[in-house]
């Protein structure tokens, strides 16, 4: 699989949040960043080969306070990637533990490689 | 009217006076520090890291953080494509208050660490009347 896929591809509608891929097996494993997001608002979805990755990120200062320095980033976010392989979508799990989103992307059926026999 | 978008922060990794003992690399977690009458409130960003793997404390005056990331959960997986580095956490604040050390709560929900120190009661504001 060539490392330089995701480069030139134009599906990508933001580069939040940052995304690391990573093989296991015949399947994928996409690793995300997401500190303190409300699951709920969360939205993950799978077509063919593409996954969308939408939520909202809030960052809350109580009132009366003042702030000496603000550095974590708040707003909206919309992510969809293109991935080298096709999915099985209904195979595809969610996980947002500890402020990381781990999907687990296994390979369909017919995009696996197969054996062939040399009679 | 699309919706604003997320800037991706880059980690800046820590270069420190001291080395760590431990192989892996370290970063700086994206912090907010706000303060109000009672107490200071320093909270930081450090996905990845578990409960058990937070270590704050103040010595002199300074506030060490540090989140270690458990890197056995990617042993086995073979990077295809990678945004961002996979370290553990750490950075430090000389505090401008004196922090009463007994009394720091600390909670950590969703990769997110929340410090309150509370002030001393010296250093408190105090409203002086004129006469």
């Amino acid at each position: 699989m060539a490392s330089d896929w995701l480069q030139h591809q134009t599906t990508s509608q933001g580069p939040f949040p940052p995304i690391n891929v990573f093989q296991q097996a015949d399947d994928l494993l996409a690793i995300i960043e997401l500190p303190g997001i409300d699951k709920s608002s969360l939205q993950v979805e799978a077509k063919e080969n593409t996954i969308r990755i939408a939520g909202k990120k809030v960052v809350a200062y109580p009132d009366g306070v003042s702030v000496h320095r603000r550095e974590r980033v708040a707003g909206e976010f919309d992510r969809t990637i293109s991935l080298p392989i096709d999915l099985k979508p209904d195979g595809i799990k969610a996980e947002y533990r500890d402020g990381i989103l781990a999907l687990f992307l296994p390979r369909s059926e017919q995009d696996k490689p197969r054996t062939i026999t040399v009679s | 009217m699309s919706p604003q978008e997320l800037q991706v922060q880059k980690k800046r990794e820590q270069e420190g006076k001291e080395e760590g003992t431990m192989p892996a690399r370290a970063f700086a977690p994206t912090a907010d520090i706000y303060e109000d009458r009672d107490s200071l409130r320093v909270i930081l960003e450090m996905p990845g890291v578990e409960k058990s793997n937070v270590n704050v404390r103040v010595e002199d005056g300074v506030l060490f953080v540090e989140g270690r990331l458990d890197l056995t959960k990617y042993r086995g997986l073979q990077p295809l494509y990678t945004e961002y580095n996979i370290g553990n956490y750490s950075r430090s604040f000389r505090l401008s208050n004196v922090i009463d050390q007994d009394q720091i709560a600390a909670e950590l929900k969703d990769g997110v660490l929340s410090l309150i120190l509370p002030k001393v009661a010296k250093t408190k504001p105090r409203t002086i009347q004129i006469s």
